[in-house]
């Protein structure tokens, strides 16, 4: 008994789950998700945080539709059928498709044939447009990968871990390209992320989980302008959110 | 990542295809095959038998067949015989292989039909084939088919278990159409599989064939090899062997190792 309804206009992404469990192999059923509720609004940055293992990637695949089997109600935003560019936490680039190939591949129909000049050259891609996804560093796949979700114009963008297992360097170049693109064009973000002085450095709202079963702790609120959020501003972020959520890394 | 960009074009890409052909690995084979028709002579030569013509004489033969259309015409038969039962094993055991693969309960279910079905003796089915549904077309390409068709079935299956089930999550996100998942997602992963059923297919249904029209047809190369049987004629026996053998190599080298070149120039590619 669940609903997958999105709602025309309505931009907000709504989270209402009231129960998620799976199966155990030695029978019984493990609840992993119980009375989460939460909402991002339109265009806004929402980042999501909690311990291992709380069912924060369980949560991603519920609202893209991946899993079916929960009591709840998710309301994307956007109107008729959203669209959702999804981030894994791997590339997931068909590796027998050019790079260009696979972002093509993601476009609705109403996107086909756009150019996607700007783009690749926003992420630095434009080079590597004809190479397959074997031929690239992780850290040009996971460019990729982002340029495959911003090609379709999203309603929803989805981040799960998008720059884990990257050298810091690297990651850090990423995040500035996610937001350099992100500010051209704004959308509602859900991100999955461990780190949280990534999820300082990018969201506007950082929103708590328990572990399992969870539900959400708490939400924190960043009002600092991202431009302003220089090293001594991310500390004192971060000291206050230690301070309201002592339990968190 | 620099090094990607050195020497490369506006595209970002290169060629890696070797400037001149090599020539070495073909010579090999040309010196090998002289080799073993020269041993083939001088074996006819020291013993000379009516039951082992020296290479000439069977290439005379095949020459005469040739030139008078019989071969030809009963090869073309044969040929056409091996198409059409190649195609519907690798069509109906793939699609029943890619549902078993994705349907454990449907499988063990079925899995004992596969197993009795992969022991059952070509011969059987042929002459079942043949009792059931008398001696035709239908019943000597479906005999051919269903004998292979058990095989197609388990490498398509092994192939369905191994499909990385985070391409297909990738295709839903991204409303990928049914044609698109299947192109673009689904048989570039069962490809490897899909080689290795219609290579040992190809094969397997081509001596099955032979058998086939040996038994219940009155054309193609295993009519014309059961004929000469009668006669003793062992020139023309390998005459039609070795013309048949030579238009398969001329299929695996102009059709199926080119198809399989282009299916995996990713993978080449791919450091």
């Amino acid at each position: 008994m669940n609903t997958l309804q999105p709602v025309g206009a309505d931009a907000r992404l709504e989270i209402e789950i009231r129960r998620k469990s799976f199966e155990a192999s030695r029978g019984g059923s493990i609840d992993v998700l119980h009375d989460l509720d939460f909402a991002v609004e339109q265009n806004e940055f929402a980042c999501l945080i909690g311990p291992s293992g709380c069912g924060k990637t369980t949560t991603l695949r519920l609202l893209l539709g991946l899993d079916r089997d929960f009591e709840g109600r998710i309301k994307l935003p956007g109107a008729g059928e959203p669209r959702i560019g999804m981030v894994f936490q791997e590339p997931v680039l068909l590796p027998w498709r050019t790079v260009e190939e696979n972002v093509r591949l993601a476009l609705p129909k109403a996107l086909h044939g756009r150019s996607l000049d700007h783009l690749f050259d926003a992420l630095g891609l434009g080079k590597m447009r004809a190479f397959y996804p074997g031929e690239l560093s992780l850290g040009l796949a996971r460019r990729a990968a982002l340029a495959r979700a911003l090609a379709i114009e999203p309603d929803l963008l989805v981040l799960d871990e998008p720059f884990v297992s990257l050298d810091e360097a690297t990651a850090q170049q990423l995040r500035h390209l996610l937001l350099q693109v992100w500010s051209e064009r704004p959308t509602t973000v859900l991100m999955v992320t461990h780190n949280l002085q990534e999820a300082i450095m990018l969201a506007d709202r950082i929103i708590v989980l328990s572990p399992r079963p969870s539900h959400v702790v708490g939400s924190f609120l960043i009002r600092v302008p991202r431009q302003s959020r220089n090293a001594q501003v991310r500390s004192d972020i971060l000291r206050s959110f230690h301070e309201r959520f002592p339990t968190q890394l | 990542m620099s090094s990607f960009l050195l020497g490369t074009s506006s595209q970002g890409r290169t060629d890696k295809a070797a400037p001149g052909r090599n020539w070495g690995p073909l010579l090999t084979v040309a010196a090998s095959i002289v080799v073993l028709a020269v041993a083939w002579q001088l074996t006819a030569t020291l013993w000379p038998s009516r039951a082992f013509p020296p290479p000439l004489d069977v290439l005379r033969v095949m020459i005469r067949e040739t030139a008078s259309g019989e071969i030809p015409y009963h090869l073309a038969i044969t040929l056409c015989r091996v198409a059409a039962a190649f195609l519907l094993a690798i069509v109906i055991g793939s699609a029943i292989g890619i549902f078993l693969g994705s349907h454990p309960r449907a499988d063990r279910f079925l899995d004992p039909w596969v197993i009795l079905s992969l022991n059952v003796p070509a011969l059987v089915v042929i002459v079942l084939a043949y009792i059931w549904f008398g001696l035709n077309e239908v019943a000597a390409i479906g005999a051919v088919a269903f004998n292979k068709i058990p095989n197609v079935i388990v490498t398509m299956r092994e192939g369905t278990r191994a499909l990385d089930l985070r391409y297909a999550d990738m295709a839903k996100v991204y409303r990928f159409g049914a044609f698109a998942r299947l192109r673009h997602v689904l048989l570039p992963q069962l490809q490897p599989y899909l080689a290795a059923a219609s290579r040992s297919g190809i094969s397997l249904i081509w001596k099955i064939v032979l058998v086939v029209e040996l038994l219940g047809r009155s054309n193609g190369v295993g009519f014309q090899i059961n004929l000469y049987f009668q006669l003793f004629d062992v020139a023309a026996i390998l005459a039609y062997t070795l013309a048949f053998v030579c238009v398969m190599l001329l299929i695996e080298i102009l059709l199926v190792q080119p198809l399989e070149h282009a299916s995996t120039r990713w993978r080449r590619r791919a450091t």
